[in-house]
């Protein structure tokens, strides 16, 4: 069927092209242009909807209503936001580094574009299938802090400055433990390769699997996540309180726009990296020896499940930056290196010994 | 020892304080009932302020087109910011001159809404008003001739 | 900026000046704090005020005593009520009126909804300031019914105007016990929320325990009052040491905390919810019958001399100074204002402690600017 496997399609597009402008360079490009023209408008889609998303929850949560003007429900409301920005005049700031400044939100929603490629979402739609893809997907989606360094040290302001050099101590830190609770996983699936690592889940999802160790994992894994994407408690490089906007604080129009979206975005490629190393990607919801129910779950096509599970992750996240207050610098690396980091060793060891014995499902 | 139990008590104290926050938020989260916010444009009709309300000033006038200012002025002397201004004339009323009502002036941009005024109108003839939406597009609209036209004075 | 630049020393070139304000998300109004920062650390600062003086005490010496009331709702609009109530007891006090147990009664519970009112604004700031943005639609939500029987009995939601010289503008409403004891039961179920939410957060705990240390000696020499004074253990509250109004018919803990810091200083905010709320309900069911306002003359003259009077506002001690020459106008009036004394001590906490830690000590100092400026 249609929406259960998309090999088939993309294969037909294949051969298409193929038959029209025979094997080699010109097909390839063609087929690099149609794939990422595709993950450009997910990225719009994606980046609106989300938005929309995060405003509707946070007003639930607040006891208001949230956008409802704009549109039924005020669906709209996003778009309509996201025209007006397009709209907006460009400020130039006096003194600031010019180039750099233009360049900075090139490099953050290149950083979350580069990411998003090796996402599988449903089998056979999958950008790009690396033998090692989870250590491309971090490597590639920490390369956003560039981006907001040279944002903050271009805009000639001290706001700017200070999120930026935070944004920096924060993110490089919390790698580490993004790093080291996937690296749980792969002990556990004894690979790295996307693919490989939903076809493991076939039976049993990898945080039913690994028990303890992979719920501590995923723990990690979800706050680690959440402060790599400057989001919810760990948000000290906008700091709005503080620091007025940080490192942001002199964009205006498409450009901040951008900055805008490549956060949603980046929330999206962690829920989704979280989605497919523990929650079983695409894989529906499985129990070994109950058929019937096996069976049922596999009436959701595989595609519908990968959001399901990737927007639940997103709601948490969301749930994070409206409960808690935000950390101080000191301490959010405090958490990380007195917290994280030694629970995250211990756990691999933890999971490393459970994998050696068998003691997993 | 020790530093390892406290370690173990910081980890699991934090998670859960962390945890009860989380269920207050949760808690609205699934009660959409209690959303507190008014829809203002679409609730004109019904929304009602409550009597006492300091909207605007404006002066009691009944049906014949008659108010109960004598001029005297005792609110032009009260009102702290001199946004009220009393005018009188005098007319000839049976062969003697008489002080009446020319213009109350009342300049709304220059009021506090502190209701002395009101308080100290000899014959309550100044009152609040239910007005709440007062926003005007030139600042001359904000003053106000609170004696309406041809109006007189009640006996 | 250059005299700025003078008087702080830029000693080190990793040294740099950061304009906090006047337009900034976090000063809650239009202070502007120049802040000499190294690196992320706080070496000392310098707050500018005046960004929004309308010389309010030189208005008053213009207007008649009923109308100095209605101005005295400027400075601190959290503390509205309590400001005019001082206003009036010195006129009060001058002309030797006494006032119906009615009108204290009343004037009591108005100044204790107006510091739940104030308090429930200041814990929404104080989340917001932190970072947890949803307390202040939770603090707000609670506030507006207060507000609402606010409006309802004095026609004004935050600048009510309702005291005037000799008792109260107009006698309460209808519905104002109702609305009362209906808003106490609610607040009752909302409070040990906010608990849940904020006071018992461990990223809340570690952003406020240890941070902002005022020691008692400092709390007194900079004259910081109110529950900040009381935060660092300065037992400084007016309606213990002298009772005005009714707060001496009532049973009411005086809240202290010894622990000097910003936690102190915001558990003692949120005990005083709980005191306002025990204060109001012993009051509520017992306002006598009587006159609402007592006869005055119509233009109030205070005899020659020189008066103060002080009320324990939501912020601190209000205090109101009057020299009077017999005319119908102040010859003089002072106003003593809880924040400005609260905004010198801001130098010497913050110092040393990092930018974030400066934004949750002002918010833990409950700052209104326009009471600063006046």
């Amino acid at each position: 069927m249609f929406l259960y496997d998309f090999t088939e399609l993309t294969s037909t597009i294949h051969a298409g092209l193929e038959t029209t402008f025979g094997e080699g360079l010109l097909t390839t490009t063609i087929e690099f242009v149609i794939a990422g023209i595709v993950y450009l408008l997910f990225f719009a889609v994606f980046g609106l909807f989300a938005v929309y998303l995060e405003r509707k929850v946070c007003a639930i949560i607040q006891n208001r209503v949230g956008p409802n003007r704009v549109g039924p429900y005020g669906l709209v409301q996003t778009i309509a936001d996201f025209v007006k920005l397009l709209m907006k005049e460009l400020i130039p700031i006096n003194n600031s580094d010019r180039f750099l400044f233009n360049l900075a939100p090139f490099i953050v929603i290149t950083a979350t574009f580069l990411a998003i490629g090796a996402i599988p979402f449903a089998p056979g739609l999958q950008m790009l299938d690396f033998d090692i893809g989870i250590l491309y997907v971090t490597a590639v989606s920490s390369l956003g802090v560039l981006g907001i360094l040279l944002a903050g040290w271009s805009s000639n302001n001290k706001y700017s400055l200070i999120g930026a050099m935070r944004s920096g101590a924060q993110i490089v830190s919390y790698e580490l433990s993004a790093g080291l609770s996937l690296m749980t996983i792969i002990v556990l699936a004894g690979t790295m390769q996307f693919s490989q690592v939903v076809a493991g889940q076939a039976d049993l999802w990898f945080i039913f699997k690994g028990h303890i160790p992979a719920i501590i994992a995923f723990i990690i894994f979800m706050i680690a996540g959440t402060a790599e994407t400057n989001r919810g408690p760990f948000d000290l490089a906008e700091a709005e309180s503080e620091l007025t906007a940080g490192f942001h604080t002199e964009y205006s129009g498409i450009k901040f726009a951008l900055f805008y979206l490549s956060e949603y975005i980046n929330m999206f490629i962690i829920a989704a990296i979280g989605t497919t190393v523990f929650l079983g990607g695409w894989q529906p919801f499985q129990i070994p020896g109950l058929e019937t129910f096996n069976h049922i779950m596999w009436y959701c096509p595989p595609v519908l499940w990968f959001f399901l599970k990737a927007f639940a992750l997103i709601i948490i996240m969301m749930w994070f930056k409206w409960t808690f207050p935000r950390l101080r610098i000191d301490q959010l690396l405090k958490l990380e290196w007195k917290y994280l980091l030694p629970i995250n060793l211990i756990n691999l060891i933890l999971m490393a010994t459970c994998v050696l014995l068998g003691w997993h499902f | 020892m020790n530093a390892i139990v406290e370690y173990i008590k910081d980890v699991f104290g934090g998670m859960k304080s962390l945890l009860t926050g989380m269920t207050v938020t949760v808690k609205y989260f699934f009660s959409p009932g209690e959303i507190v916010t008014q829809q203002y444009p679409e609730n004109r009709d019904t929304l009602k302020m409550f009597d006492r309300f300091k909207g605007n000033v404006y002066m009691i006038h009944n049906d014949q087109n008659q108010h109960g200012c004598t001029a005297c002025g005792i609110c032009e002397m009260n009102c702290p910011n001199g946004s009220i201004e009393v005018i009188a004339k005098q007319v000839v009323v049976d062969e003697k001159k008489k002080k009446v009502l020319d213009k109350h002036i009342y300049r709304m941009g220059m009021c506090t809404f502190c209701g002395l005024c009101v308080k100290a109108c000899p014959t309550k003839t100044l009152a609040f008003g239910q007005e709440y939406e007062n926003s005007v597009y030139k600042r001359s609209n904000l003053t106000r001739i609170l004696n309406k036209p041809n109006s007189t004075l009640a006996n | 900026m250059a005299d700025a630049i003078a008087n702080i020393d830029l000693d080190k070139e990793e040294d740099y000046l950061l304009n906090l304000g006047p337009q900034h998300p976090s000063t809650h109004g239009v202070l502007r704090l120049l802040v000499n920062l190294r690196g992320e650390v706080v070496k000392d600062l310098k707050p500018y005020c005046g960004y929004i003086h309308r010389g309010i005490e030189k208005m008053c010496e213009r207007n008649t005593y009923p109308q100095i009331v209605h101005l005295t709702d400027r400075l601190d609009y959290l503390s509205a009520h309590q400001n005019n109530e001082a206003v009036c007891l010195l006129v009060e006090k001058a002309l030797g009126v006494e006032v119906s147990d009615r009108v204290k009664y009343v004037r009591t519970i108005m100044s204790e909804l107006s510091r739940i009112a104030s308090h429930l604004l200041w814990w929404s700031a104080f989340g917001m300031d932190l970072g947890a943005l949803t307390t202040f639609f939770y603090g707000l939500r609670d506030r507006e019914l207060i507000l609402d029987i606010f409006e309802e009995t004095t026609g004004g939601r935050l600048l009510q105007s309702y005291n005037c010289p000799g008792g109260l503008m107009y006698d309460i409403h209808p519905n104002f016990q109702k609305r009362v004891k209906e808003c106490l039961v609610h607040l009752k179920k909302k409070l040990p929320e906010y608990d849940k939410l904020l006071s018992g957060n461990v990223i809340f705990m570690n952003r406020a325990q240890g941070v902002g240390i005022l020691s008692k000696e400092d709390a007194i020499s900079f004259g910081v009052t109110g529950p900040s004074g009381r935060g660092s253990g300065w037992a400084c509250d007016i309606r213990k040491m002298e009772p005005y109004s009714a707060y001496d018919k009532v049973q009411f803990k005086e809240i202290v905390r010894s622990e000097c810091d910003s936690y102190a200083r915001y558990m003692n905010r949120m005990d005083e919810l709980w005191e306002s709320i025990s204060i109001i309900e012993q009051l509520i069911d017992a306002i006598p019958e009587g006159e609402y306002q007592t006869k005055m003359k119509p233009v109030i003259k205070l005899p020659e001399g020189q008066y103060y009077q002080r009320v324990e506002s939501s912020r601190g001690e209000f205090g109101v100074f009057v020299e009077s020459r017999g005319e119908k106008n102040p010859y003089r009036i002072k106003f003593r204002s809880p924040n400005f004394a609260n905004l010198s001590a801001l130098d010497h906490m913050t110092r040393g402690q990092k930018i974030a830690d400066l934004i949750a000590i002002m918010g833990s100092l409950d700052l209104v600017i326009p009471d600063i400026d006046r």
